[in-house]
């Protein structure tokens, strides 16, 4: 068995500069995984040591004290501690405590302290710490702890040689005493002493008005706090749809132009048609949304990042409250507009079971990138262009609705669940506001890779797979030659259609919806290039083969198919991610299976309601 | 002057924490808001209040700016600091 690398902790409070460390200390060097039978993450990264030694660092969820209120803290107690199961036991913990927030952050680095392994603290932020007009002796710090304090400014990779000095002077000396428990004292009395040893550390401070207590003048107003909230959003949801237009644009041109050379220089085959029907329009058709979503998650990770995020959450308290919910819920679901699937993740912050349940539950219900494709697509093809007033043409308008729709169907979903299956008391809203930062372009970035990768993963497996398998099931068997029978249905594909089709008939839904509906449950988007699929193999063999998608919907979809259609979409959980994560999130089938289920359930009766009520206005 | 609560307490005056009804906030509440260095003697104020009488409280609570639900606020009774002691 080869010796393993030194195990190193990173730890500390929420907010305390912690993963800005643990990224200028690994750089790329970083994996990110899941603790085993919690949905917690794990990051971990290598770092050489002073004297060459390689060293894995593990970055532990932020926590306050070493009694968990969260599956988070509870990872990092039994971490620390060597409780268990979750990692071994760590040879040295680098504690990061926040230079200007000593009084709280060292409550908690005293009681990491005392359980009695080897200990360097990381006065982390501590260039903040001076714009506020604070400054602080590390010595008399280190000499009241008992251990090295080394000044850092993760964001600027100030004092990280320090850090790997002392670092390397605590790993491997062994002597790694097990943890002797928490100490005895109670919380209140440790706190104390935090805040007397925070102010003997103290060698000035000079009151200054803090810039971020100026923002917050703004931010946090009570009428121009709303305000700046929804310019921003409005800013952010338009960004989205004008700026990605051009390389969207250039990724569709790609694709088309891989098609068209495929084309060119293979005979035509039944391998041809795969690859390029099948594989590359599938594919293309799914990939060109991928601009949109970064900029989504860039807007939602710089928000983040800056501390403006909490501030939004605050302002939005009043109004989830309402229906049983708190503040912290709207991160989340704003994250869902990208996805839902980072959005049902980042619920995990939420303390409050059934909060969180509930959070997970109307999350699916957020218009999520996925259903662009589709709602582009039909309202592009059903819905005239008119003008309205300036700026308001009805096909914009129609988009806008169905958004509002799913955001007052989760509103009104919640506040039903909050009632009937996750009935509770009202859960609370208590949260640290961190100071405004600048955002790191390094963290950003980091964060927009790793979304890429997810997004590019997935449109590389599970569309590919489920476009190509469409495409051969809709494709066999073939009927006789001249029968007059249409390929499809003779199909495989297209048998399983007129068995769907008997339930989904009555709300207004055609076989080619049928058919669309199966493959959309891998993903929504894949609705479109099912259907553009359907009707290729439809029509290549007569001349309707050389129209457009639009002309073909608008050929034979009437206006109120097309409506209820755009209906189940807002409500229909059509999305196998989007159950797996949930799964994993609710640890079990159960809820899962209930959100399949209430959704469906929704996306039928109102899909039905807009149907007949579409007819009987005669659309 | 009698103390009043955080969630009446006048904005950006100085004040210091006179007494926690702790009993009256559920255990998790209790101990997050300790975490957050709620104590007896803690200088706290209040930053901003946000509009519609019920939303949550925003106060400055030794470096640290921690937001509250009203309910949570309502348990934190405040004096000047001259008054407290």
């Amino acid at each position: 068995m080869t010796a393993l690398a030194p195990l190193v902790a990173l730890v500390g409070n929420p907010n305390a500069g912690k993963s800005a460390l643990f990224n200028a200390l690994t750089g790329a060097r970083q994996k990110v995984g899941n603790y085993p039978g919690v949905t917690v993450e794990r990051h971990v990264g290598r770092l050489a040591l002073d004297d060459g030694r390689p060293c894995e660092l593990v970055d532990l969820p932020g926590a306050y004290s070493l009694e968990p209120s969260s599956p988070d803290e509870r990872v990092t107690r039994d971490v620390v501690t060597g409780a268990g199961g979750f990692e071994r036991v760590p040879d040295a913990l680098v504690v990061v405590v926040d230079a200007a927030n000593l009084d709280n952050h060292l409550r908690f680095a005293m009681q990491l302290i005392a359980l009695g392994r080897p200990v360097v603290v990381a006065l982390n932020m501590v260039d903040l710490a001076e714009r506020d007009g604070l400054v602080l002796d590390a010595g008399v710090l280190a000499a009241e702890l008992g251990v090295p304090v080394i000044p850092t400014v993760a964001v600027r990779k100030r004092g990280l040689d320090d850090l790997r000095v002392a670092l390397t002077g605590l790993v491997g000396r062994g002597g790694s005493a097990p943890g002797d428990g928490a100490p005895a004292e109670d919380i209140r009395t440790l706190q104390r002493r935090a805040r007397l040893l925070a102010r003997r550390a103290v060698v000035s401070e000079t009151p200054t008005r803090r810039w971020t207590q100026g923002i917050d003048r703004v931010a946090l107003h009570p009428l121009a706090g709303p305000v700046l909230l929804l310019a921003i959003l409005f800013v952010m949801f338009q960004a989205v749809f004008t700026w990605a237009a051009q390389p969207a644009d250039m990724i569709d041109a790609a694709f088309g132009g891989l098609n068209g050379w495929i084309e060119a220089s293979a005979g035509e085959s039944f391998w041809r048609s795969l690859v390029t029907d099948g594989l590359i329009s599938g594919v293309g058709a799914v990939v060109v949304f991928l601009p949109q979503i970064l900029i989504l998650f860039l807007f939602i990770l710089v928000l983040e990042a800056s501390g403006y995020m909490v501030r939004a959450a605050f302002l939005m308290d009043r109004l989830m409250a309402g229906v049983g919910l708190s503040g912290r819920a709207f991160i989340p679901l704003l994250s869902s507009f990208a996805c839902a699937v980072p959005g049902i993740m980042a619920t995990r912050t939420i303390d409050d079971e059934k909060d969180r349940l509930t959070t997970i539950l109307i999350a699916p219900l957020m218009t999520c990138s996925a259903r662009w494709p589709v709602y582009t697509l039909i309202i592009g093809a059903m819905i005239p262009n008119t003008p309205l007033a300036p700026f308001v043409r009805l096909q914009g308008l129609v988009m806008f609705g169905l958004l509002i729709v799913g955001v007052a169907g989760a509103y009104a979903a919640a506040w039903l669940l909050r009632r009937t299956v996750t009935r509770g008391a009202s859960s609370g809203f208590m949260m640290e506001m961190p100071k405004y930062q600048w955002p790191q372009m390094r963290d950003v970035a980091i964060g927009l890779w790793t979304r890429a990768l997810i997004f590019l993963k997935r449109a590389g497996t599970i569309i590919a797979g489920t476009t190509v398998v469409l495409w051969l099931l809709l494709s066999f068997p073939k009927p006789p030659e001249g029968s007059g029978i249409s390929p499809i249905d003779h199909s495989i594909a297209g048998r399983i259609g007129r068995g769907i089709e008997v339930v989904v008939k009555p709300i207004g839904f055609n076989r080619d919806i049928a058919l669309a509906l199966l493959p959309a449950m891998a993903a929504r988007e894949v609705a479109v290039s099912a259907i553009g699929t359907v009707y290729a193999i439809d029509d290549s063999e007569s001349a309707a083969g050389q129209q457009g998608l639009a002309e073909r919907l608008q050929a034979r979809w009437s206006l109120p198919t097309a409506l209820a259609f755009l209906m189940w979409f807002v409500w229909a959980p059509q999305c196998i991610s989007t159950i797996a994560v949930t799964r994993r999130e609710t640890n079990g089938w159960k809820w899962p299976a209930f959100m399949v289920g209430y959704l469906f359930a929704a996306a039928y009766v109102f899909a039905g309601i807009t149907y007949w009520l579409a007819v009987a206005l005669g659309l | 002057m009698v103390p009043s609560s955080l969630a009446a307490f006048p904005r950006l005056q100085p004040g210091t924490v006179a007494r926690i009804e702790w009993d009256r906030l559920s255990s998790p509440e209790a101990r997050r808001l300790r975490e957050l260095g709620f104590d007896e003697g803690a200088d706290v104020e209040v930053l901003h209040r946000s509009a519609l009488g019920a939303g949550p409280v925003a106060c400055r609570i030794g470096r640290m700016t921690v937001a509250l639900r009203r309910v949570v606020a309502g348990a934190i009774h405040v004096a000047p600091p001259q008054f407290a002691e």
